[in-house]
This record gives C-alpha cells, sequence and structure tokens, in this order.
C-alpha cells in the first residue's frame, strides 16, 4: 500500500511501504470509490465501520450477503460496500430487498438506508416488512434530517430543532423509531449512536445472525446541516452530547424511548424475541395444505 | 379461459416465477390465479403493500435471478411509474401486465379503455426505451406472453402487456401447447468470471449480459447515471454514452420489433390502423365497407411500442386515408400522424372508454375517409 | 527490511492514509490513550490530518479506526504488526 503514510516512526518503526499493512475495512469496501461523499464529522462512515466489524465477525459468506440503499446520504452506503449490492429509488429499499430476499432465500438481505427514506417516503413498506417478519436486517442512520437535499425537516426532527423548512423551528411531533419497529413486529430492535462504536459493531452482529425482522438505529450526526443550523458544533461536539446524554436500558420499553431535541437519549437493545419469519410461515402453512406434493420453496438453493 | 387466466398461464409458460402485485379491477385475476398455481409449481407469489411496493419488489427479485412480472390497472401503473424508469435505466428485464380500465384517477373500474398507451411510453421521466404489446383475445394473452417476457430478456427493457378489460375478462378457448413447443428466451448470463465482468459493457447490440446477486460478481446497480461498472458517474459524457446505448438498443432494432398483422392491405386505399381489444371491432366494420365496394385494409399493431412507423410510411405513400379507432381520446393516432407526416389524411375515432365502438362508428368515419 | 525495535512502552501504533482524512478529530478526541493530535501540515484538500504525538500511550487498540468515518486512520498492534511482518517475510522468502 504505497499510498499509506505511515506515522509510526515516532515509536521507532520503520515501515516500507511494503510493510504497512492495510487498514482492515478496505476489503469490505469498494476502494477505489474512497474518499466517499460523506462531509467532514458525518457519522454514516463510522456506522459502516462497526458494521464491518459486524459483518468481519458474523462469519457470512460475503458473496451470499446483499447490501439494499435507497437515496440520499446514508443511501450511498451500498455503492461503497464490496457486496452486491443495490442503490434503488427513494423510499423503496425495503421492498426490493423483500424481492431479492424472497427470489434467493439463500441470501442475506441488509437494507442500509437513511430516516427520511425509510421512515417518510418509504414508511408505509417498513410497516409491512415489518409486520411480515420479512428477513431482512434494516439499518437506519438517523441524523434527523434530510442531508443529501440541504437539511429539511424529516419525520425524526425534534420539535424544537431548526430546519430550512421549518425556518422558524419544527412544530411537529417526530417518529420514535424503535417503537415503530416494535409495535410492527421486528424481531430485534436496538438503538445506539456512534458514539457507541462498540456497542453498534455488536448490534450489527448481532443483527446479522438473527433470522427475521431485525431494526437497528443508528444516530449520526449531520454537522453540515443540522448541527451548524442548530448551533450544536460540530461532528465531535454531537458525539460528546451522544456521550454525555445517553442511558443504557437494555429491555426498556420502547415506548419510553423517543427523542426530543439535544435531550436525553435512551440507548440499548430494546427487542430481541422469536417469530416465525414470512417465508418459514409459508412453507409450513402449505406444507400442512398440500402435503408430500409441496416442494419447501428456498429449501434448496435456487440454481437458475 | 379469461384472458387474465390465459395471461397468467402464459407468463408461467414463458419461465416466470416470480410476482408481486397489488389487487386492482380488471387485473386481479391474473394474481390469483398465478397465487393458486405457483406453490406446487415452485415459485414465489406476494402481495404487496401497494403498487409502488410491487414494482420494485419484482425488480429485486429478478436481480436476484428471476423471471418476474406485475400485474396492474391505470391508478397502480401510474404509481409504478417510477419504478418504470429505474428498471430502464438498471436494465432490469421485467414485464408489466396492464388491464386497461376508463380513466382518468379512478375512473371506470370495470370498465374498459386503452388510454394508457401513451403513459406507458412516456410516463416516467427523462429519455428511455419500452416495447408494448397489445393482445386481442385470450389464446393471444397466452401467446403473446411469452413474446413478451423473451423480448424482455432479449433486450432488457420493461416490457408492457396493454390488455383492457375486455380482453381480460373474455372467456374464449385457449390452445396451450406441449411446453417443448414454446419457445423460451433465457436470461443472457455472462461467462466471464467476476473480475473481468463489467454490469454495463455491452458489445454491438448494445445489451449488457447479466449476472444475479449471490454469484461472488460483487455488483453494484444504481438508478444513478452510471458507467460500465455500474458505479455512479454523474458526468455529460457518461450519460451521453449510457443514454445512446439504453435508447439505441430498441431503436437501432426497431425494424425488427415490427409485429403487425395487415388484411387487405394490397388493394387498399383505406387503413384502419388499430390495436388490442378495438382490432376486433374494427373487422365488421371493415367487412361492412368491402361489401359497400370500399376498397379498405386493416393493420393490426401487435407491438404498439416502438410504434411501427415505417410499415405507416410505406402505406402513406399510396393510401387516401388511415382511420384510427382506439379507446381513448386520440392517443396512438399522434404516432399515425407524425408516421404520415401529412402525406396523406388521418381519421382518428376516439372512444372515451366504457365500453368497446360500435362498428358503425368505425364504419362512418371509413366512409367519412372515402369522400 | 528494517528492523522492528518498538519504544519501551509502545504497545501499538496507528496508520494514516492522509489524502482521505477530512479532519474531522473524532480519532483525537475519541482516543482512549490521547495519543494522537492534529497536524501542522495539511492535505491536498486542506485539512490536518492526524499523527501519533505520544506514540509509547498508544495501545493500538484501534478506536480510531473505528471512529474514523473516512477509513483514513486505523491503530494496530505491535505484536499483531509483527506477526504480520514475519508472514509476509516468509512469504517473500517463499516468492
Amino acid at each position: 500500500m504505497s499510498n499509506e503514510s505511515c506515522v509510526a516512526d515516532a515509536c521507532n518503526i520503520e515501515l516500507t511501504p511494503d510493510l504497512a499493512m492495510e487498514n482492515p475495512v478496505m476489503p469490505f469496501l469498494r476502494k477505489e470509490r474512497i474518499p466517499h461523499i460523506w462531509c467532514p464529522g458525518c457519522g454514516i462512515g463510522t456506522t459502516v465501520n462497526c458494521f464491518v466489524r459486524g459483518l468481519e465477525e458474523s462469519g457470512l459468506d460475503l458473496n451470499n450477503v446483499a447490501i439494499v440503499s435507497g437515496i440520499g446520504c446514508t443511501g450511498r452506503v451500498a455503492g461503497y460496500m464490496n457486496l452486491d449490492s443495490f442503490h434503488t429509488t427513494h423510499g423503496r429499499p425495503i421492498p426490493f430487498a423483500t424481492g431479492l430476499k424472497l427470489a434467493n432465500p439463500k441470501l442475506k438481505v441488509v437494507v442500509y438506508s437513511g430516516d427520511g427514506d425509510l421512515f417518510a417516503i418509504g414508511g408505509n413498506h417498513f410497516f409491512h416488512a415489518a409486520r411480515r417478519n420479512m428477513d431482512l436486517m434494516v439499518v437506519c442512520v438517523n441524523n434527523h434530517t434530510y442531508g443529501m437535499t440541504g437539511g429539511q425537516v424529516a419525520p425524526t426532527t425534534p420539535r424544537g430543532a431548526t430546519v430550512s423548512t421549518m425556518p422558524f423551528g419544527n412544530f411537529e411531533d417526530s417518529f420514535n423509531l424503535p417503537f415503530i419497529a416494535d409495535a410492527c413486529g421486528a424481531v430485534y430492535v436496538a438503538r445506539w449512536t456512534v458514539y457507541h462504536v462498540k456497542q453498534l459493531a455488536r448490534a450489527m452482529k448481532e443483527g446479522l445472525a438473527k433470522k427475521g425482522f431485525v431494526f437497528i438505529e443508528a444516530m449520526a450526526p449531520c454537522p453540515t446541516l443540522y448541527s451548524r443550523r442548530n448551533k450544536l458544533g460540530d461532528g465531535v461536539e454531537q458525539l460528546k452530547y451522544f456521550k454525555e446524554k445517553s442511558v443504557v436500558k437494555h429491555g426498556a420499553s420502547t415506548k419510553d424511548v423517543g427523542l426530543t431535541f439535544q435531550g436525553e437519549i435512551v440507548v440499548g437493545k430494546f427487542v430481541d424475541r422469536e417469530r416465525q419469519t414470512w417465508l418459514d410461515s409459508m412453507n409450513e402453512h402449505f406444507t400442512g395444505y398440500f402435503g408430500d406434493k409441496y416442494q419447501r420453496y428456498g429449501g434448496n438453493h435456487v440454481k437458475d | 379461459m379469461d384472458g387474465d387466466h390465459a395471461a397468467c398461464e402464459g407468463a408461467l409458460a414463458a419461465g416466470c416465477r416470480f410476482v408481486a402485485g397489488y389487487p386492482i379491477t380488471p387485473s386481479t385475476e391474473v394474481v390469483e390465479r398465478f397465487a393458486q398455481r405457483i406453490p406446487l409449481i415452485g415459485g414465489m407469489f406476494i402481495q404487496m403493500e401497494d403498487e409502488i411496493a410491487s414494482s420494485i419488489a419484482i425488480l429485486g427479485a429478478a436481480w436476484a435471478g428471476k423471471k418476474v412480472m406485475t400485474v396492474t390497472s391505470g391508478p397502480g401503473l401510474s404509481l409504478m411509474m417510477e419504478h418504470i424508469g429505474y428498471a430502464a435505466i438498471t436494465e432490469t428485464p421485467c414485464v408489466f401486465v396492464d388491464v386497461q380500465r376508463g380513466g382518468p384517477s379512478t375512473g371506470l373500474p370495470t370498465l374498459p379503455a386503452q388510454a394508457d398507451m401513451m403513459q406507458v411510453r412516456w410516463g416516467s421521466h427523462g429519455d428511455y426505451e419500452i416495447i408494448a404489446l397489445s393482445p386481442n383475445s385470450p389464446q393471444e394473452c397466452f401467446d403473446l406472453m411469452i413474446k413478451a417476457f423473451n423480448l424482455a430478456e432479449e433486450y432488457r427493457v420493461p416490457v408492457f402487456f396493454m390488455m383492457d378489460e375486455v380482453v381480460g375478462h373474455m372467456t374464449e378457448r385457449v390452445v396451450i401447447p406441449e411446453a417443448s413447443a414454446i419457445e423460451v428466451m433465457e436470461r443472457r448470463w455472462t461467462s466471464k468470471p467476476p473480475g473481468e465482468y463489467k454490469p454495463y459493457a455491452a458489445d454491438d447490440d448494445m445489451v449488457p449480459e447479466m449476472v444475479k446477486a449471490g454469484d461472488g460478481y460483487r455488483i453494484h446497480i444504481t438508478g444513478l447515471t452510471h458507467d460500465e461498472r455500474g458505479y455512479p458517474a454523474m458526468n455529460p459524457p457518461t450519460q451521453k454514452r449510457m443514454m445512446e446505448r439504453l435508447l439505441g438498443k430498441i431503436r437501432n432494432n426497431r425494424e425488427k420489433l415490427i409485429d403487425v398483422r395487415g388484411e387487405h392491405l394490397e388493394d387498399a386505399e383505406i387503413v384502419v390502423v388499430s390495436f388490442g381489444i378495438t382490432s376486433r371491432v374494427s373487422g365488421p366494420a371493415i367487412e361492412e365497407a368491402r361489401k359497400q365496394g370500399l376498397k379498405v385494409g386493416h393493420l393490426r399493431m401487435v407491438i404498439a411500442w416502438p410504434f411501427p412507423a415505417s410499415v405507416i410510411q410505406q402505406l402513406a405513400l399510396r393510401v387516401k386515408a388511415f382511420v384510427v379507432p382506439e379507446l381513448n381520446m386520440g392517443q396512438m393516432v399522434l404516432e399515425v400522424e407524425r408516421a404520415v407526416a401529412g402525406k396523406t389524411r388521418v381519421i382518428s375515432v376516439p372512444h372515451p372508454g366504457g365500453t368497446v365502438h360500435e362498428p358503425q362508428e368505425i364504419l362512418t368515419k371509413i366512409l367519412e375517409a372515402a369522400r | 527490511m528494517a528492523a522492528v525495535t518498538p519504544a519501551k512502552q509502545a504497545r501499538g501504533t496507528v496508520f494514516v492514509r492522509t489524502e482521505v482524512c477530512k479532519g474531522c478529530s473524532y480519532c483525537i478526541d475519541f482516543c482512549p490513550s490521547k495519543c494522537i493530535e492534529f497536524s501542522k501540515d495539511f492535505n491536498a484538500k486542506g485539512y490536518h490530518f492526524p499523527v501519533l504525538t505520544r506514540p509509547e500511550d498508544c495501545s493500538g487498540c484501534d478506536l480510531c479506526g473505528v471512529y474514523c468515518p473516512d477509513f483514513a486512520i486505523f491503530g494496530v498492534r505491535l505484536k499483531d504488526l509483527e506477526k504480520r511482518i514475519q508472514a509476509q517475510r516468509a512469504e517473500d522468502k517463499a516468492a
């Protein structure tokens, strides 16, 4: 790696370029596309690190992992991952992922998108995929705003925050995402912030191992738009807020974990339960109905 | 068997094993039959939460290797528009069945129209090309459906199957041939290994070879303007290269894609141009006119898009007039006029929908053309 | 190949790909050993990038690597690094 600059000389290790190690994330990324488009201090890249570590520890065959994103800043995650990756339309990564998963149940399908994409334009799909217990892991990077379009009000913008389309302060109430996921039937629901990198990485690992509809909310700063407009400082300042105002409450009732403007953040693993997936339900039902005539769908990997 | 059911059988015969749909009159029977049939065939049907979801779930399934279809009618088609553009730019083989009903908006849910012809061609934003077929009988719903799937695989574009309420609900005898007698086009899988393969690199025929998720190619597919690797590249030269190929792969094959049925065209002085159910209503009007001694021919478009302009242009040099009946207020007649380019008369026979034309209405226009 | 002689207390080190750093300072602020600082220099895009200023304190925990949103820095334990170097030398020899 000739382009790695070694700053380790201070510790008397002299490394020739060929001895410099590659960043352990790089094999999981499309190297030729880095640097990415995200702003300085944007937390999306940090969530990607956590995802990569979760992926690394999951032991999954990466050729069988697909990642699907919608549109927006977080929508660009798929394009940076060295996996089968799909950058779909605004709000629709979940139904695309549903088609991908049901057409080849052997795939591990991850949906990675933003709060606006998944809960405003894509809200309906989220509800139904969770209700069906579709075997998908959904990672929502919540930065409280629409970053790509310039910081407009999102369903996650806390009341009182100022955003470009709520120039006098947001007077809408925001969604409590874990509560929605829980109510709709997700089998795993967790929230962490990008300050909690180890916990977030562990949640990613657990999510990848879990069968059924998994929801992980990763709170991340948007320093360029949300933080700046609300005079909250840079990315580091937001991470410090995450650190100071977070309370870890595993198993907390999701109805109590709503967010307020710069208020307390309840983080933790809120839900971890078992429920038959949509596909297992279908297979079981059809086996009961048709008996021996029915061949379990997805039981044998589709070869066509 | 009715047209809706025959369309479903055609899809199955073509190898379609993934359907996502949402109920909408008068198309629902297609997916109901698919839901009935698929468990023991080995495939997947899912009723999604809306047409937006249905139209992209099938695209996900196509990238996992399936032949896919969704089925809808006007209001649902309107909701699917964004994904027609997505299918076009990502070159995802797929079939959209539109059992047309009267519109606009909720319009006439249980009654026929042919008023979505322009929408399927132009409804999604940006420039793109599609293929649209117009069956006029349950038998054709079967036969042409296979063709629709084959064309989707051959050109990697969204293919529209433009039925209407009457064709969908019409019951006629349908002959289903032995599977061995049905020609089915398989996906154009690449033989290149990972590393050498580029998802959007194409040869002279402009249609790239395909892979599917899970094969180790680690593809990236995006609705953004992209280069041969599939990576976003939002600059004018890439846009130009991509658009030339997206449009060229259909435009360069326009002649090959012509599928018209002609009758009495040899000596025709007046030609009725029709498609779908209107072609059947035109028949008696043409026969009556011929009985009255008028030299009337019939040109029926089986493939309506790409429009068979060259056929019309040829005829325009020697006929007195074209008569264009359609179950809308004048859509495909605009294409006929464009092709004719003022060389001869073009007479529209519009109909607001809700029922088919009375043959007399078409006859009246033929007589007007003859004057 | 130069000899590897780690400083007395150093247990780890960091590598920085300076040209992709955007200067967010996550690695600096969240380094548990507080051993990284901004450089005086800046990269082609005008960002100050991190340097290891107290190498003796670096444990190689890679928390900087997990925080870094730009995939620009990562930490490594020296014993892992040595293993890697030895493996690579063996590989080179074999080749």
